[in-house]
Order: C-alpha cells, then structure tokens, then sequence
C-alpha cells in the first residue's frame, strides 16, 4: 500500500511542478516535457535518478522524466562494454519498448479513427 | 495609446487564473496514474512472476496503449483539458501527441501524412533527450575512465 | 458618388442589402441565436470526409441560401468577394470554382467579413458593379489545427483562449433599393502594440478596435451615443472589458456596446473567454443583428470585426501580433 502512496505523490508532484511552469511562463507543454527530459537525464548523472525509482517506484518510472533517464541508462550500460561508442549504441536499450509501442499504435489508431473535435 | 499604458489597463481586466485548482487536478491525475502504474507493475510481478526488469517496459507499454486509444476515441484530450500537466508530463502524454498530429494528419495520406507528421510535437522530446543523454553520458563517461 | 470624408471612412448613398443567409455548426446551434440561422449542422464533419471540406461546404451552403433568397442565380452576381482563415485561403477559392464570375479573394483573419462586406459595398457605390456578394467561413477544427494544435492534441487551454465559431455566411449587397443599407464603412490600420501571445487574442486586438473606432468617430463626428448597438467581431470578454476601459480611461462613456464572441454563445458553453473567427462576427452580424434592424428594433448598428494578423511561423520567430479591425455602419430604411 505503501507503494502506492509513494507512486501517487511523487508522480503527483513532478505534474504539479510541470502545472506552475505552464501556468507561470509562457512555456508551451513541448518546451516543459523537452526541460524535464533534460532534467531527467541530467539527474541520472550521478545516478540519483536511481535513488527516486528505489524510493519512489513506479511513480518515478512514469513522468516524462524517467524517459531521459532511461536513455542515459541504456547508453551508460553498452558505453562499459564499447567504450565511448556504446552511448551510442545502446542509447535505446530500454526505451526502445515504449517508443517502438506508441509508434505503432499511433499509427494504427490513425488508420482506424477519426479525429472527433 | 502608449504601451505602457495599455498594459496597465489591460493588466487591471485579466481574468482570474485557477493556478490552485489546476494544480490540485494535475497533482491528482498525475497521482492517479503513478498509482496505476504502480498497480501494473505489482500485478506483473506477483501474478505473472515477470522479473522487474522485464515488467517495467511492459507497464510503460500498457500506458502507452491506454493513452493511444483513449486519444482514437477522443477522450484524452477532454481530461487533459481538466488534468492540464497532469496529462502531459507522465509517459501517456507522449503516446498521445504522437498520435494527435497522426489522426490529424490522416486526410494527408499515409506517407506525407500519418509517417512524416507523427513526431511533429512528440519529436521533441526524443530530440532532447537524446541531445542531453549523449552530452551528458560523454561528461560521465570521459570523467570515469 | 463615393462622398470620402477626411481620414479613412466612406459614406454611401445607394448600397443596400439584398439578402443574406447564415450556416451555423453544432456549438453555435446551442447557443442563444439558434433560431437566427438558415441552417444547422450538427457534426463538425457536416457529412463530409475532412473538416477542410466540412468548411467548403458550409460556405457553399451559404452562398446559395443567400442567392435562393434574393431570387438570383449564381451568374447574375457580378462580382463575388470571399475569405477565411485557412493557408492560402483554400476554403474560399477552391468554392470560387463553382461561382465562374469574377472573385476576389481576400484575407482579414478574423475581421474578413467586415474587409468583404466593405469592399463589396465600395464596388457598389462606385457605380462599378450591380451587386456583389460578400461570404466568409471558419471552423474550429481547421483554425485549431492550423493556428494552434491537433484538436487531439491534450492541453489545458488559457483561461484567455478564445473558441473559433463553426460557421460560414454570405450576404448580397446592390444598388436596388431594401429595407437595410450599408451607411458607412472605416478601413482599419493596423496597430501593433507589441502584444506576444498568440492565446491571448483579446488583448491583442483591442487597440486595433480602439484606434479604427476613433478614427470611425472623428472622421464622421459621431459618438457612441449615435449607434443603438455597437459590437465588436471577437474580442472576447476580456479584450471587450479593455476597449471599455480604454475609453473610460480617457473620460469617454462606452454605451450600447457588446462582442460578437459574447452574444454567439452562452456563458455556460465551454468557450473559455468567448467566440472568434471570421464566421463569430458574421453570423451574429448577418444573422442576428440585421434581423433586429429589419424587425426595427435598432436603427442603426456598428460592426468593428476585429482581426489579429498572426501566422504561427511568425510567432515563433518571436514576432510581436500586428491587428486590425475594419468598421461598418448598417442602418434601417425608413420609407
């Protein structure tokens, strides 16, 4: 139960945070999600982004945010076998499920819909 | 009329902001799929004994369809309106620019229409990120080696 | 003929209204001015396979209730004048196909319908044409995917957004002698108050209101009290409360004045600050507005359609939003 406490405020909070930029700035919601993409590969730097799915778990994985992560995770793994090279190679190791996931659907869900308003 | 002036003026008429109430709403749905996930990957993992490294891709996978349809049937837009952040920021919010610029696009064709406008506010995101991952994994890996 | 008084304003003698005809969509047929409308759809996609076409066809729809109403047939006009809001202006040039009488095709953003009735009526009061027909169109969902994003696309709209109307309408002005007449018209400058934000339309246009509805006074020496009714095209609840302000902030009293954006919906309906588009000031103003003059209710009206000259290229070079707004006086005959 506790998990999901976790989950709920956590990911509750980066949304929030997200809020009072939109609602402040003149930020468009693509300047926010590209600023926290950023801020999420940043984080993993020094792997504190790690720290945040330990504590936080699933609630970290689901902001935007866990996306720079993983990519700088998934570089960072093949970049110890390859050298510098692997950050390039494996930079879609484990994003690669969910982005080749939204692709397709995006595409089948444009065949078989229509926008409505 | 100088703009200082009007801006005096027009500054005196704005309408309110609801900055609390949208904040509440984007901290609650923004919650509520955070517990989802949560949700999704203790069911993998008790019920269908998928290791965590295995159900984490499978749990963002799942959102992404949610969101994929849920945006096809025209509803995601509708709670977004309500959610505000809460809509963009978890992964959800990426499948459903994807597949907002596709649906619209749709009357274009499927080539230079559905394939090159996809990523036309999704692209973004990948762009920096992976801008910002390969800078940054240079960083660490040229100070740990 | 044409009496040109000082400044930018025209006034006619012999320009009359013939007919016009309204097509409203599915949001503005639960507004308050349902019964004012020749037709209704009531999908977005008005039967067709995309909203680009869903627009042609109420345009269409438009023109040919106004020319069934004044009894005329589509060769009989002798010039025809169109716009809307959409790249190129696709919606009205590709209908112009069908008129094959001359067409000029004119762009205003949301102040076109004014730009079109006040052309049209200069062409008439200059003897060069018997009648013209002036129509004008938009659609929520083409605006929205042109100007801002996929109408998918999950964003929390400003509370300042404006909603473009659903809608297209056509009127005939000519030389023969009706019940309403075109009195005045004022051609607009465009003011640009450097105003950024393209959610913001209300605020942007108001100065542009406010300078054509001072040169509209000063050039034929009237005033607010000179009009029953004075409405602007879409400037929404807040810009509407600027150009009040910005009137009394100079001592003068704002009567009789209301927004084409406020009367078209009501204030339950989900349209943030109010209506825009070519077709909120043209159906309120064809439909609505010209119906009171007939019926007698007003005498004399003045409508300011307001348009902000935006692209979204522009907006995100950083350009600042040039605006405009063009008048046009309509009054009732008396015989």
């Amino acid at each position: 139960m506790m998990n999901y406490i976790l989950s709920f405020v956590f990911c509750g909070a980066v949304c929030v945070i997200a809020q009072l930029i939109y609602e402040y700035t003149t930020l468009t919601p693509g300047h926010i999600t590209s600023l926290f993409v950023c801020i999420g590969s940043f984080l993993d730097l020094f792997h504190f982004y790690d720290r945040l799915i330990e504590w936080f778990h699933a609630g970290a994985m689901v902001p935007i945010t866990s996306f720079g992560h993983s990519l700088m995770h998934g570089a960072m793994k093949q970049a110890e076998e390859f050298g510098i090279l692997g950050i390039a190679m494996g930079m879609f190791d484990l994003t690669a499920a969910g982005i080749t996931c939204a692709i397709l659907f995006a595409f089948l869900v444009a065949i078989f819909f229509k926008p409505k308003s | 009329m100088d703009k200082k002036t009007y801006e005096r003026i027009a500054k005196q008429k704005k309408p309110k902001k609801y900055v609390l109430k949208h904040s509440l709403y984007a901290f609650i749905s923004g919650g509520i799929i955070g517990a989802i996930a949560q949700g999704i990957l203790d069911i993998l993992m008790n019920y269908f004994d998928f290791s965590q490294e295995k159900a984490v891709p499978v749990m963002s996978m799942t959102l992404v369809v949610a969101a994929c349809i849920l945006t096809g049937l025209g509803w995601y837009d509708k709670l977004a309106d309500k959610a505000g952040a809460g809509m963009f920021i978890p992964i959800t919010g990426f499948a459903n620019s994807m597949t907002s610029s596709a649906l619209e696009s749709k009357s274009e064709g499927l080539v230079l229409g559905i394939g090159s406008n996809m990523f036309k506010l999704g692209g973004t995101v990948i762009t920096f990120g992976i801008v910002s991952s390969f800078i940054l994994g240079v960083i660490r890996y040229v100070f740990l080696h | 003929m044409c009496s040109f008084i000082k400044g930018s304003s025209f006034l006619f003698d012999h320009v009359y209204v013939t007919s016009c005809a309204t097509v409203a969509g599915p949001m503005e047929k639960r507004g308050p001015l349902q019964g004012y409308f020749d037709q209704c759809f009531d999908d977005l996609y008005c039967g067709e396979k995309s909203f680009e076409l869903a627009e042609r066809r109420m345009a269409k729809r438009a023109v040919l209730h106004c020319l069934e109403k004044a009894n005329q047939k589509m060769d009989d006009i002798d010039i025809y004048l169109g716009g809307d809001l959409l790249n190129q202006i696709v919606t009205s040039n590709y209908l112009a196909r069908d008129f094959m009488r001359p067409f000029l095709g004119m762009y205003g953003a949301c102040s076109t319908s004014a730009l079109t009735l006040g052309t049209a009526s200069c062409l008439v009061e200059g003897g060069l044409v018997n009648q013209a027909l002036a129509f004008t169109s938009s659609h929520n969902a083409t605006a929205e995917r042109q100007y801002r994003y996929p109408v998918e696309y999950g964003i929390q709209k400003c509370e300042t957004t404006t909603f473009t109307a659903t809608g297209a309408a056509a009127i005939i002005v000519s030389n023969q002698k009706s019940d309403i007449r075109v009195e005045a018209v004022t051609f607009g400058r465009v003011i640009d108050l450097e105003q950024k934000d393209p959610n913001d339309m209300g605020k942007a246009m108001a100065p542009a209101a406010y300078d054509t509805l001072k040169t509209h006074f000063k050039d034929l020496n009237r005033s607010f009290e000179d009009y029953d009714l004075i409405v602007t095209g879409d400037l929404s609840k807040y810009g509407k409360q600027i150009l009040t302000a910005m009137f009394e902030e100079e001592g003068q009293k704002v009567t009789h004045y209301d927004d084409c954006g406020c009367l078209l919906y009501h204030e339950s309906q989900p349209i943030f600050q109010g209506g825009s588009g070519c077709a909120c000031s043209a159906l309120v103003t064809y439909g609505y507005l010209l119906e009171q003059l007939r019926q007698g209710k007003y005498h004399r009206i003045l409508l300011v359609a307001t348009g902000a000259l935006l692209s979204p290229v522009m907006t995100m070079q950083k350009e600042t939003i040039p605006c405009i707004a063009h008048a046009i006086s309509l009054e009732a005959v008396t015989s």
